[in-house]
């Protein structure tokens, strides 16, 4: 499949609706490119105008920023804000918490005036439209958990969106103990991901996991990349990966619909 | 002689606000040595805020078996202290039950409530006491909850024992000299709880009663007005503090950290290609890069740690505290205070030629262990009932490790030079980002 860059098509005199921040992680890791290409599906038959900015996409420097490097996050801010305003980018959609936190909270301060929109809200604004139908498919009557990424839940009070979807599928949405305001963190935000956790009793993702095995769910729908891999890493962990499996909302959502 | 116990309560009265208004005084100065921060937009909001998390109590009830029991000893807090008002002026004139005659009806119910208010009151501060020392509730026996913390949270449980009990025997001596027609003690008042402790007096004689009566209103006057006064010395601030603390809250999204508008301008200049350098002002020599001392931080945070109240609920929630780590969102704001308490009035008086104490924050309160387990999650913040925010201290801090000492964990140092040179926080190449589109079907 063709995915359109904004630079091609500002080349062609058109412009997207959305960019498509694919972030890092859609972009290099290989579990969380699989939740980019199912996003990408459904953009496609939804009929949604997107492109991605493709090699002129860089961090958005969240990670250093939340280590402390203030002056990197800024130099990664200010060059994204300068490619972003340079293409008159007015909608982002992502589907990383992380970036969508930074893109939205901290650079309009900058001078990144956006609208951005996590990808779970944009599927929800889809099915309320009636542009996107979902149905149970093979999640029909599955037992599914929903874990709250610290980054849209907390952080920008996005509880709703993600759950809405996940009972489309015709499933049982079981919570779990610590769910939405009280949800508990994975263990990679705040750039734990990129390092070793300081000493302790247990991992983050170790008791997360716990809570996701206590519920008894086949699925634990995740809608950020890093807590995907924490609780794929916990999952496994515990031998657990034939019982429960972990997917983004978006993956059960495209493969409900056998994209 | 008659003007005796009057000259004797003014002066006790007189000593005891003196003494309250410099400590207030004296934290107000010390939250002053933060640096400036403005929260004087969105006055509406922050009303708002004021009223539903501080005089609503809708955080402290989320938990619901503590929040409503704190419930119970809030109310009856600010109602007794309506009380107050009729003692202070019966001190001062030498009247006994003075508003009485003014009240009319409203009188015998006003003190009917308080009377009901302050058994509740009583009950619930034994529950208090029975969760912290037989339950022993977890977050109530941290590390940093030993010595000093333990005894102050328990104290204030004693105090306020104390202090409902006289209330208690005060009225129900009171009520023993009324039934006696006792010339001085004039018929006013309804005493739902204290008759039960008449018996207790059916046996004394009305000189001794008097004396007793006496004793009563006089400890718990000197009681209340000890009370105020060892504020200053607890953790017990909150019940002052919590209304600015809400009122001045960050009322942003809980995600967005402040931008650092001299590191903008610095790479304002780095990335612009016209700019000149030398033109840039050089930046202000005391100023540094996030937090390495209390001085460093901003006056609301200073004021969120003098509002803590340590009932950790934030180190309850916090994920590296549950797992183990030495992390404490409720110790980050103790030592906060405890360090603003230790250098504000040496700084005070010594001004700018303070040349330090050979202390501070960062190191000798905080260890960089404890910053650095931190995953950013929130949960501490949205966890405290009186809107408090440790993580801000926390990230202030890892920007001075970092910034100033280059002191971040090697791992992060990896990560931020692939940043730097990859626009990724792995070793990957920019040039293969659009990689996954070639196996997109």
């Amino acid at each position: 499949m063709h995915i359109p860059t904004v630079a091609e098509l500002i080349a062609k005199g058109e412009s997207p609706e959305y960019v498509f921040w694919v972030g890092c992680a859609g972009s290099f890791d290989d579990r969380a490119k699989n939740i980019t290409k199912a996003f990408i599906k459904i953009l496609k038959q939804c009929e949604v105008s997107y492109a991605v900015l493709g090699t002129e996409e860089s961090c958005t420097g969240d990670p250093a920023k939340r280590a402390g490097n203030e002056m990197l996050f800024q130099m990664q801010a200010l060059s994204n804000i300068a490619v972003l305003n340079g293409y008159g980018v007015n909608k982002i959609v992502t589907a990383c918490p992380h970036c969508f936190n930074t893109l939205k909270n901290e650079y309009p301060e900058l001078g990144g005036h956006y609208e951005v929109i996590h990808h779970t809200t944009l599927l929800k604004q889809l099915l309320d439209k009636g542009k996107l139908s979902v149905e149970g498919g093979k999640f029909k009557g599955k037992k599914i958990t929903y874990h709250d990424p610290c980054y849209l839940g907390r952080a920008n009070g996005i509880y709703e969106a993600p759950r809405e979807l996940i009972k489309k599928l015709d499933a049982e949405l079981i919570e779990m103990r610590n769910c939405k305001s009280k949800g508990l963190c994975c263990g990679a935000g705040g750039a734990q991901m990129f390092k070793e956790a300081e000493k302790g009793t247990q991992e983050i993702n170790e008791k997360r996991t716990e809570e996701v095995l206590k519920t008894d769910a086949s699925y634990v729908a995740a809608a950020c990349p890093f807590c995907n891999t924490m609780l794929t890493d916990g999952i496994k962990g515990k031998e657990q990966q034939e019982a429960v499996v972990v997917k983004d909302v978006v993956e059960l959502i495209a493969e409900a619909k056998n994209l | 002689m008659a003007y005796l116990p009057n000259f004797l309560f003014v002066v006790v009265l007189s000593v005891a606000v003196a003494i309250f208004t410099r400590n207030i005084r004296q934290i107000l100065r010390n939250i002053q040595l933060g640096r400036p921060t403005d929260r004087s937009d969105q006055s509406k909001a922050r009303w708002n805020n004021m009223f539903r998390i501080a005089l609503g109590q809708s955080k402290m009830v989320k938990r619901p078996i503590a929040g409503l029991l704190h419930v119970v000893v809030y109310i009856g807090f600010i109602i007794i202290n309506i009380e107050l008002l009729e003692i202070v002026v019966d001190g001062i004139l030498g009247t006994h039950r003075v508003l009485a005659p003014y009240l009319g009806g409203v009188y015998p119910f006003l003190i009917a409530s308080f009377e009901v208010l302050a058994l509740a009151v009583l009950a619930t501060v034994i529950v208090f006491w029975l969760r912290r020392n037989v339950l022993r509730l977890q977050r109530f026996l941290s590390d940093e909850m030993k010595g000093w913390s333990k005894w102050d949270a328990d104290l204030i449980l004693y105090f306020e024992v104390v202090l409902m009990g006289l209330f208690l025997t005060m009225n129900a001596a009171d009520y023993a000299l009324q039934l006696r027609e006792t010339p001085g003690y004039i018929q006013a008042g309804s005493f739902p709880i204290s008759q039960f402790l008449l018996p207790l007096f059916e046996t004394t004689t009305t000189s001794k009663l008097i004396v007793f009566e006496r004793v009563f209103w006089w400890a718990h006057i000197l009681g209340i007005l000890g009370f105020l006064n060892y504020l200053y010395y607890s953790k017990h601030l909150h019940i002052l503090l919590a209304f600015p603390n809400t009122f001045y809250a960050n009322l942003n999204p809980k995600g967005q950290f402040k931008n650092n508008s001299t590191v903008t301008q610095e790479v304002q200049l780095m990335l612009d290609p016209n700019a000149d350098p030398y033109a840039a002002p050089p930046p202000a020599a005391d100023e540094r890069f996030g937090a390495a001392d209390v001085t460093d931080l901003s006056w609301v945070q200073l004021l969120n740690a003098y509002t803590c109240t340590e009932c950790g609920r934030c180190t309850s929630e916090c994920p590296a505290n549950q797992t183990g780590k030495k992390l404490s969102p409720r110790k980050i704001m103790m030592d906060t205070r405890d360090r603003i308490t230790e250098i504000g009035p040496i700084l005070q008086k010594q001004g700018e030629k303070f040349a330090g104490d050979g202390k501070q924050l960062l190191g000798d309160y905080i260890t960089a262990e404890e910053l650095w387990a931190c995953t950013s999650c929130n949960a501490c913040v949205e966890a405290c009932p009186v809107d408090i925010d440790p993580l801000s201290i926390i990230m202030d801090m890892r920007q001075y490790l970092v910034m100033e000492e280059s002191a971040a964990p090697t791992e992060l140092n990896a990560m931020m030079s692939n940043i730097e040179n990859n626009g990724a926080p792995w070793p990957f190449n920019n040039q293969d980002r659009l990689e996954w589109a070639k196996t997109t079907n």
